[in-house]
């Protein structure tokens, strides 16, 4: 998968989970879960569905390079083998 | 009606998901009504069968108004039964209404329909004429029409019918009841997390994200296990004075996207496994944010948890929802030079409080209900 389908899986997700926000025009370096006031079962709905999606393991330990959309994209491209 | 809030006068009954002569058990989803808290499904406490309906979709009723005759069950067959204090009047068993009347015109080749049969076919564009009625001398019925409906295509989700001005006037209601009944007091601790969780990463660390478990399913379930030795802070004050929970249904503070909140209740939390309780919270998040909560799960709280921590604060002062007696408040886990056998060293420490109503339970008592909460959080493994 290339980067920049992980990048639109990646805001097509984050739409589902905050429907009111412009995942779109999210800023790559702001921190998701302050922008986008997702809470821990937001987050873990996140996760279980980028994992999904993605075919790939996302392990606890691994959260905090999921901080920011930039940082997130670069991680799951990292763990798809891009 | 279920009362689904000590604010909540009246609701408005949008669809039966029954019909009359089913079977019904307790939890079973009967019907979907719409409050200020969204579109609820109300849920039964009865086994039994359907006799009836004594309310058409569409009606607004006050809180306490019989929606359904259920026979089989015990005695007091109302749909629903609020928790003792939101009880309204006794409800008089009035003279059932008529059976609904069929509208029988045989003459200008009028189909023979039920007056609900025809709103519905008339709202829907479906020609009466083409159904084959199950009633009286083949009259098309309400539910006749359903079964058209579901046919042609899936049923629709409940309407999502958030009113934020409406929750927001619910909110205030009740916490202006509270602030003006209830003698409050407040108690607060700090917890060492260190060991919790230690624990909980290490329980995680080999499940996939769909089976991983939240601090909060540990929180709540420290909270239901002392409970256990702590029932005066479990149930509701009402004009007799405190009544003991019927279980421990504890009340989940979730916010909701774009604003307010809701506190519906996990039920029996003390006897769920951590795996349980982490799937019904799951389940609950997602439905109270689709606006498909049930009425039990809203008309029962014994006590409410609220876990602000995770919108970073450290220390919640709660208020109390009437008619409870409690509400439990966790802040952030945050990172602090810690003393620990003479030495200083960085802890995760979250603080934990209390707000508490004087009239059911005194300081002292409060006092051991948040250390007991501490002491089960520091046995993760057992919870």
């Amino acid at each position: 998968m290339k980067r920049d389908e992980i990048t639109a899986a990646l805001i097509e997700e984050l739409g589902k989970i905050a429907p009111e926000s412009d995942a779109d025009r999210l800023d790559p370096d702001a921190d998701l879960r302050e922008e986008l006031d997702i809470d821990s079962m937001d987050f873990l709905n996140l996760v279980t569905a980028l994992s999904d999606r993605l075919c790939i393991e996302i392990p606890e330990i691994d959260y905090p390079s999921l901080a920011t959309l930039a940082h997130a994209t670069d991680y799951l491209a990292q763990r798809c083998g891009e | 009606m279920p009362s689904l809030g000590a604010d909540m006068e009246a609701g408005t009954l949008v669809e039966w998901l029954k019909r009359p002569g089913d079977c019904v058990k307790r939890g079973d989803v009967v019907a979907v009504v719409e409050t200020q808290k969204g579109a609820i499904e109300v849920d039964i406490f009865e086994d039994g069968v359907i006799e009836r309906w004594l309310v058409e979709p569409g009606t607004t009723v006050p809180v306490g108004t019989p929606l359904a005759l259920i026979t089989g069950g015990s005695p007091a067959a109302a749909a629903t039964r609020p928790p003792p204090s939101l009880a309204p009047e006794p409800v008089t068993p009035s003279p059932l209404k008529s059976p609904p009347h069929i509208v029988s015109r045989p003459e200008g080749g009028r189909a023979r329909a039920s007056p609900a049969a025809r709103r519905l076919a008339a709202e829907r564009g479906i020609a009466l004429a083409t159904l084959i009625g199950s009633g009286p001398g083949g009259a098309v019925l309400y539910a006749d029409v359903e079964r058209a409906i579901t046919a042609v295509a899936p049923r629709p989700p409940a309407p999502k019918r958030l009113d934020f001005a409406e929750m927001r006037r619910a909110i205030a209601a009740a916490m202006a009841r509270s602030k003006r009944e209830i003698p409050h007091y407040y108690l607060s601790t700090t917890v060492d997390l260190t060991r919790t969780l230690a624990w909980l990463e290490a329980a995680n660390a080999n499940r996939p994200p769909a089976g991983r478990v939240l601090l909060a399913a540990l929180l709540l379930k420290a909270v239901g296990r002392a409970l256990v030795d702590a029932p005066e802070f479990n149930g509701f004050f009402t004009a007799e004075g405190f009544q003991p929970g019927p279980g421990i249904h504890i009340g989940t503070a979730i916010a909701i996207r774009g604003g307010g909140l809701v506190a519906p209740a996990i039920h029996d939390v003390d006897k769920l496994s951590l795996d349980e309780l982490m799937a019904q919270l799951r389940d609950l998040v997602a439905r109270a944010r689709s606006g498909a909560l049930r009425s039990s799960e809203l008309s029962d709280p014994t006590i409410t948890v609220t876990n602000l921590g995770e919108r970073g604060v450290e220390t919640v002062f709660g208020v109390i929802y009437p008619p409870q007696v409690a509400l439990v408040g966790f802040g952030t886990s945050v990172e602090r030079p810690w003393a620990v056998g003479g030495q200083i060293t960085a802890r995760r420490v979250l603080t934990a409080t209390l707000a508490a109503d004087h009239r059911a339970s005194d300081g002292h008592r409060g006092g051991l209900f948040l250390a007991d909460i501490d002491r089960h959080l520091q046995s993760p493994e057992k919870l």
